[in-house]
């Protein structure tokens, strides 16, 4: 059965620096209350608190956290452990990370139970395979046979409340539990968590960045913003009358409205980009076709200004295409032809000034800066490899290109391992522009970010299709950024294109089967979506025969 | 909190990285007038020294220290502060020039076969392996039997020797760098290799490659120290610090100054060397990344 957790005055530092300040919150027993707030908020931390840990140079500095009877705080470590997996159970965002890959799924599920003698190890595997079966996974009596990349993530992480629930405990604390899965695997995975909670009835604390997720599952919703308290209320109020400047952006943010830039492509008679029966993959190419495929058959047209989304779950062969586009794989069969000559396979065989002309940014801004570099060293090296700007030139250009991203100028002498994740992405993003491409590709460029740090990229990407004349092709699994900035979308799944759809035909339906089943995958921001989601559904789901 | 915590690290770093010479800090400062002590003594010691001070017998064999033989004398009678002094030209000078020659070709070989892959990286890795695999004093009898014994030699077989380490660490640490997204940019972008290797990656594993001089610099010194004790290293009557230590270890029961001189000598180079390497700039920078 559920316990009531109080949080008294928690406040929690690493050195003498305060993560969290003053938190006070209660959760009455079977109900679920969400963190939600941006990276750096405290919100894991203080989820962790509510086991009495603190991470590695963290330390809780005072307050009161009581679990049913317990106080936890108090509790010798000893006292903690024998909570930690018993009475308190936590989800961890990444499953694939949080399982022994060299141990079977079972021999971890049950560990929880017989660690704290809770069942025999006969009875614990009988409990494990029912868990399994109420999780909606699938041949519940063998999947735990398996090791963790035997299955998929969506399993994994089911597999991973399955061991959460096994010693029945009186909470459970879930961490972005769903953050890392495809929308379609979202919902089975939401699903299955709410129906397995509500009929035990436990205390949940749901962690999560996405408001559109949490009103499915959480009663209330705590709003954090640099370890502080702004908001605390039940998810109808939060919804329907936020009090909180900080909850009312962002609401904004992830009610992402199309942003329509009123660029319409000028219909030129000859694509800039032409990708004809395009495939590619991994192993030995024979007659064209490659041992391990990823791209089969693929066709896009895309027509200078023009920016087209291609959408599609982890492992469609999006990101493939791009490279392909790039020059960092080589097809296997199939064209692809560029401002009207065909572009060479690889990158040793372009001359620069096709080079100049595709430039590509990736998803993690971390790793595609150089540490070492300063911002202005790595704007300034496009401009002086492809412009041959003097040292004049390029520092006029670099203050331009920081006044285009929205940076301040002041940015360009520091080191980029100081920067925010949304700075990191803007100069990203400059360093494209800097070599005036006529095609941008922009591989997942939001999916790293908060919602509120990723909808203003989406609004500065935009502007510049507004300010800056070039063609994007912009590759994404969320379907409101792909439709806030993209004239058309296509859709991808298993390395095809099954549909493209043009901006004016979005409302319009019918559409392809399986972009109407992502559409309505993507959580919306209000209470009740998942139940109807449910609801309209026709029996066997996820199934679709191209 | 996100954004104010690497702020105050950063700026802090930079505070700290303005104290000392060059940017070092106290304790790299500290090290780096060890070193340069060191090399002056090296190049000057010679000039200093008259050739009387090196007279076998001139002295007790393991005089105490007295005036005007301040570090007393060795198992020859000679005096110990003139063996020292001379001693430094050999090992500052051999053991630097060996390890950094090593590091570098190491590490450039590695940024090569890092960044081209394929059948190059195949080679050079494979290369390197044949040579790690010849025990290095062996391949000193033969490099010695082969060309006689000189200093230059010297240098050239205990930078060969440490090569195929320094390579296979650097290697390791650029495989990884060469990986990341900036580098496929720069690739995109049609960067020569020489720019992705130094521009692009050796930055990022210059600091713990030079971690690693540090500890290869110790080696060069014992392996030096090694070599003479088979006669193959620095040849009598001039002596390494390494041979010092050797040669006067009967001086080891009494605790006598001849042996423990040239043992601090080795200490306090091999600390300054390291106190250098640990203060170098740039190293706080990557500790906030992470």
């Amino acid at each position: 059965m559920g316990a009531r957790i109080e949080v008294e005055n928690l406040r929690i530092v690493a050195g003498d620096v305060g993560l969290v300040h003053d938190i006070s919150f209660t959760v009455e027993p079977g109900q679920v209350l969400a963190l939600i707030g941006e990276s750096g908020s405290g919100k894991t931390t203080i989820a962790l608190a509510l086991m009495g840990y603190a991470r590695r140079g963290c330390r809780i500095a005072s307050g009161r956290v009581r679990v049913g009877e317990v106080d936890v705080l108090t509790l010798a470590e000893s006292g903690k452990r024998a909570l930690r997996g018993r009475k308190i159970a936590y989800i961890a965002q990444s499953a694939a990370a949080s399982f022994n890959p060299s141990r079977r799924l079972l021999d971890q599920v049950v560990e929880p139970a017989l660690l704290h003698g809770v069942l025999e190890r006969a009875a614990a595997e009988r409990k494990a395979i029912a868990l399994f079966r109420e999780l909606a996974l699938p041949d519940a009596e063998t999947i735990g046979q398996r090791y963790p990349h035997e299955v998929s993530g969506g399993q994994l992480q089911r597999l991973m409340a399955a061991m959460a629930l096994i010693a029945d405990p009186d909470v459970v604390i879930f961490d972005e539990p769903t953050t890392a899965l495809d929308v379609t695997t979202q919902v089975e995975v939401l699903a299955a968590f709410r129906r397995a909670m509500r009929e035990r009835g436990v205390s949940a604390i749901y962690v999560s960045h996405d408001l559109a997720v949490v009103a499915q599952m959480a009663d209330s919703i705590l709003v954090l913003r640099h370890g502080r308290m702004r908001e605390c209320a039940s998810t109808v109020q939060i919804l329907a009358s936020p009090a909180d400047d900080y909850t009312r952006s962002l609401l904004a943010a992830s009610r992402i409205g199309e942003r329509a830039p009123d660029v319409s492509a000028q219909p030129s008679a000859m694509p800039l980009l032409e990708v004809t029966a395009l495939s590619a993959g991994y192993g030995r190419v024979r007659d064209g076709k490659c041992e391990h495929p990823v791209l089969e058959d693929v066709e896009i047209q895309l027509y200078a200004g023009q920016a087209i989304g291609v959408i599609g779950e982890s492992g469609s062969g999006k990101s493939t295409l791009a490279r392909c586009i790039a020059g960092l794989i080589a097809p296997a069969a199939g064209t692809i032809r560029f401002g009207g000559h065909p572009l060479p396979a690889t990158l040793a065989q372009r001359d620069r000034e096709t080079l100049r002309r595709v430039q590509i940014v990736f998803q993690h801004a971390d790793t595609a800066l150089n540490p070492a570099h300063t911002v202005a060293k790595i704007l300034e090296r496009p401009l002086a490899f492809f412009h041959d700007m003097d040292a004049n030139a390029r520092r006029r250009r670099v203050a331009e290109l920081l006044d285009l991203v929205k940076l301040p100028a002041t940015l360009a002498e520091r080191s980029c391992v100081g920067l925010s994740g949304g700075q990191k992405q803007r100069v990203n993003l400059a360093r494209a522009l800097a070599a005036q491409p006529d095609l941008i590709l922009c591989d997942e460029v939001t999916s790293a970010l908060d919602p509120v740090v990723a909808a203003a990229i989406l609004d500065l990407i935009c502007e510049l299709r507004r300010e800056v004349k070039a063609s994007y092709l912009f590759i994404s699994h969320d379907m409101h950024s792909v439709r806030a900035v993209c004239d058309a979308i296509v859709v991808m799944r298993y390395g095809r294109k099954l549909a493209q759809i043009a901006r004016e035909d979005y409302a319009r339906g019918p559409h392809h089967p399986y972009y109407e089943q992502l559409a309505r995958s993507v959580p919306e921001l209000r209470t009740g979506w998942l139940d109807e989601v449910l609801a309209a559904r026709p029996a066997p789901t996820g199934v679709f025969v191209p | 909190m996100n954004a104010s915590v690497p702020a105050r690290s950063a700026s802090a770093a930079s505070a700290r990285r303005r104290s000392g010479v060059f940017g070092l800090g106290v304790p790299g400062t500290l090290g780096l007038l060890v070193i340069l002590a060191w090399l002056l003594v090296a190049l000057a010691a010679p000039s200093w020294i008259s050739a009387g001070a090196q007279d076998i017998g001139g002295l007790p064999v393991f005089a105490p220290a007295q005036i005007g033989h301040w570090l007393g004398a060795d198992y020859l009678g000679r005096d110990m502060l003139a063996r020292v002094l001379l001693g430094a030209r050999y090992t500052v000078v051999v053991a630097l020039v060996a390890a950094v020659g090593a590091s570098a070709v190491g590490t450039g070989f590695a940024l090569l076969a890092a960044v081209s892959g394929g059948w190059l990286d195949t080679v050079l890795s494979r290369g390197m392996d044949t040579l790690i695999s010849i025990p290095s004093k062996l391949f000193a009898l033969i490099m010695v039997a082969a060309f006689g014994t000189s200093v230059p030699l010297l240098v050239t077989t205990a930078a060969v020797i440490y090569v195929p380490g320094a390579y296979r660490i650097a290697r390791a640490l650029a495989v990884n760098v060469a990986a990341l997204d900036y580098v496929v940019v720069a690739r995109t972008r049609g960067e020569s290799r020489w720019y992705l290797m130094l521009h692009e990656v050796l930055p990022n594993i210059a600091a713990p490659m030079l971690v690693d001089l540090g500890l290869r610099f110790v080696y060069v010194v014992l392996l030096l120290a090694s070599l003479s004790f088979l006669g193959l290293g620095v040849q009598p009557p001039a002596a390494d610090w390494g041979t010092l230590v050797r040669e006067n270890l009967g001086a080891l029961w009494e605790g006598g100054l001849a042996v423990v001189a040239p043992a601090l000598a080795i200490a306090t180079l091999t600390m300054a060397v390291n106190l250098v390497v640990d203060a170098l700039p740039g190293r706080d920078a990557r500790k906030a990344v992470r």
